[in-house]
């Protein structure tokens, strides 16, 4: 095959670029190494000791079997409090967002300041936000409840402005100007086109919280993070390992049930 | 009232409307029974919210570092990135060697939903718990961190670029079949390069998620960095103006690769 000067320099620049990025990923893996003290291979090293884990402890047996009902109110008050945080926070962003989007802002300044709110909100991480409430409410249920609730918000802010922005712009235009007033315009055209898709990032909000939850319950002594956390450093393996089952039991059945609701409803 | 006059219902109940309205009135309604049963053990939220707003009045407008030093708080920052960055490598190269098994249009449907099955499975356990679990193993650290974080962000990895292949589409993948390339030429000259751009963007946007979670793992499963830092600044010493020049580092460095990583998104236009 012939190939033209012009062609070989093109793919010599290319393979230059791969190579450096490959260089610098190396380079940057190296250090990260280096300053975690990450050692590779026992990191590969830990893979069988934790499925052996998995594998000898996943059949819960009696002992953890007599835990099942502690587990089980933990549980749900692990979804109750995910439920509470992605509801509240959800209606309380979705007024945020009507005040935050180009489409239907009364004011730009209005929008900063709802957008600066959310940014806080949510680049904080949640673990920060109850590492704060941490000092105020102490080990209760309301510190992880105000934590998730204050990151889902800035999350579903940011969201929900993106949703409003790309669903109602045409219909808000045109009722403006069919000169429907600002209230009008908002509860007729923005609200219902808009509603399914808030229902589906509640649902959303709601498995992600319970993931959210347990490390908070690690962290504030609550639900079942705290009970996963307890029978973890107690050495009733057994126990902690029924915990971990009950979650992926209750996470999966609803993300099925979410899923099949959401193909319903978009 | 004559009938002729009555009201012609304008909307027709559909199953999508009966559904959605049966989910907000569910949630709404769990939501009001939860501040019934939910225990606060006795606390009292007036004081607590009075407390609160006095904390952070002194955590964010006194923000100090009295137990490390400005240096090592940075480093403690540069730790945590590195944990970030390890996870969101690791997670990468193993999503790259699995993607285009989970694509459905370069695999079986048999490989693709087996691989969704896992997926599934690996996203319900919580990330701190993959950590907790494999710290049995090796201890608490950077290596339980990382292994343990690495998991979801496989999983994250692994299906937005299964959907980036995906978008490449089947009669171009058909074509180069007819042309005679074999299937690791398609995938590794035709369908990795011209999916490279989204690759991109959603590892670094997996990447700023994973420095919240490497913030988290320092905090709770102890594998260092800033989030050792506060929480040790939290928990154990109580110091207020501590807690808020650490969350003001962090906050800082969340909002730089928010920034970067919704300029990646908007130039590849990859949705959430």
């Amino acid at each position: 095959m012939i190939a033209s000067a012009e062609v070989r320099r093109a793919f010599r620049s290319r393979n230059l670029i791969t190579l450096g990025s490959l260089a610098l990923v190396l380079a940057l893996t190296a250090g990260s190494s280096i300053a975690t003290e990450f050692d590779w291979p026992r990191s590969v090293g830990s893979f069988p000791k934790a499925i052996g884990w998995l594998a000898d402890n996943f059949v819960p047996n009696g002992r953890a079997l007599r835990n099942a009902p502690n587990i089980a109110l933990k549980l749900a008050e692990t979804v109750l409090v995910s439920v509470m945080a992605s509801v509240i926070a959800g209606t309380l962003a979705f007024f945020m967002a009507i005040l935050g989007s180009k489409t239907t802002r009364p004011h730009p300044l209005v929008s900063i300041a709802v957008r600066l709110v959310a940014s806080l909100c949510r680049n904080i991480p949640v673990v920060a936000w109850a590492m704060i409430f941490l000092l105020s409410f102490g080990q209760n249920i309301l510190t992880g409840l105000l934590s998730l609730f204050i990151s889902t918000f800035g999350f579903l802010t940011r969201a929900f402005m993106e949703m409003v922005d790309e669903t109602a712009e045409s219909s808000v235009e045109a009722l403006r100007a069919s000169g429907a007033p600002w209230l009008a315009t908002v509860t007729q055209s923005v609200v219902p086109s808009v509603m399914p898709q808030v229902a589906s990032w509640l649902l959303y909000m709601v498995e992600t919280n319970i993931r959210d939850a347990t490390l908070v319950g690690i962290l504030t002594g609550t639900g079942i993070g705290f009970l996963f956390d307890l029978y973890y450093k107690s050495l009733n393996y057994s126990s902690a390992a029924f915990v971990v089952l009950c979650i992926i039991a209750v996470v999966i059945l609803i993300e099925a049930t979410s899923n099949a609701l959401r193909r319903v409803i978009l | 009232m004559n009938p002729g006059k009555s009201r012609i219902s304008l909307r027709k109940p559909s199953a999508s409307g009966i559904a959605l309205n049966l989910t907000i009135v569910v949630m709404l309604g769990v939501t009001v029974l939860g501040f019934f049963v939910i225990d606060t053990k006795g606390l009292k939220v007036g004081q607590a919210t009075a407390k609160l707003f006095s904390d952070l009045v002194k955590m964010f407008a006194h923000p100090a570092a009295k137990h490390l030093s400005l240096l090592e708080s940075l480093w403690g920052i540069v730790i945590t990135l590195a944990l970030a960055f390890l996870t969101t490598l690791i997670g990468a190269v193993l999503a790259i060697v699995f993607g285009p098994l989970a694509a459905k249009n370069l695999s079986r449907a048999a490989v693709s939903n087996a691989l969704k099955v896992i997926v599934a499975f690996i996203r319900a356990v919580p990330t701190i718990i993959w950590v907790l679990i494999f710290a049995i193993g090796a201890g608490l650290g950077s290596v339980a961190a990382v292994v343990g974080m690495t998991f979801h962000s496989f999983g994250y990895l692994l299906k937005a670029y299964s959907e980036s292949f995906e978008e490449v589409g089947g009669d171009v993948v058909e074509a180069l079949r007819a042309s005679g390339a074999n299937w690791v030429q398609i995938v590794v000259q035709a369908v990795i390069p011209s999916s490279m751009g989204s690759l991109v963007s959603w590892t670094f946007i997996r990447f700023e998620i994973n420095f919240a979670n490497a913030v988290a793992m320092g905090a709770a499963a102890g594998a260092g960095g800033i989030g050792y830092d506060l929480f040790m600044a939290s928990g154990f010493y109580f110091n207020l103006g501590e807690v808020g020049f650490i969350t003001y580092l962090i906050l800082f460095v969340a909002i730089l690769l928010e920034i970067g990583a919704t300029r990646l998104k908007a130039r590849q236009h990859v949705q959430r």
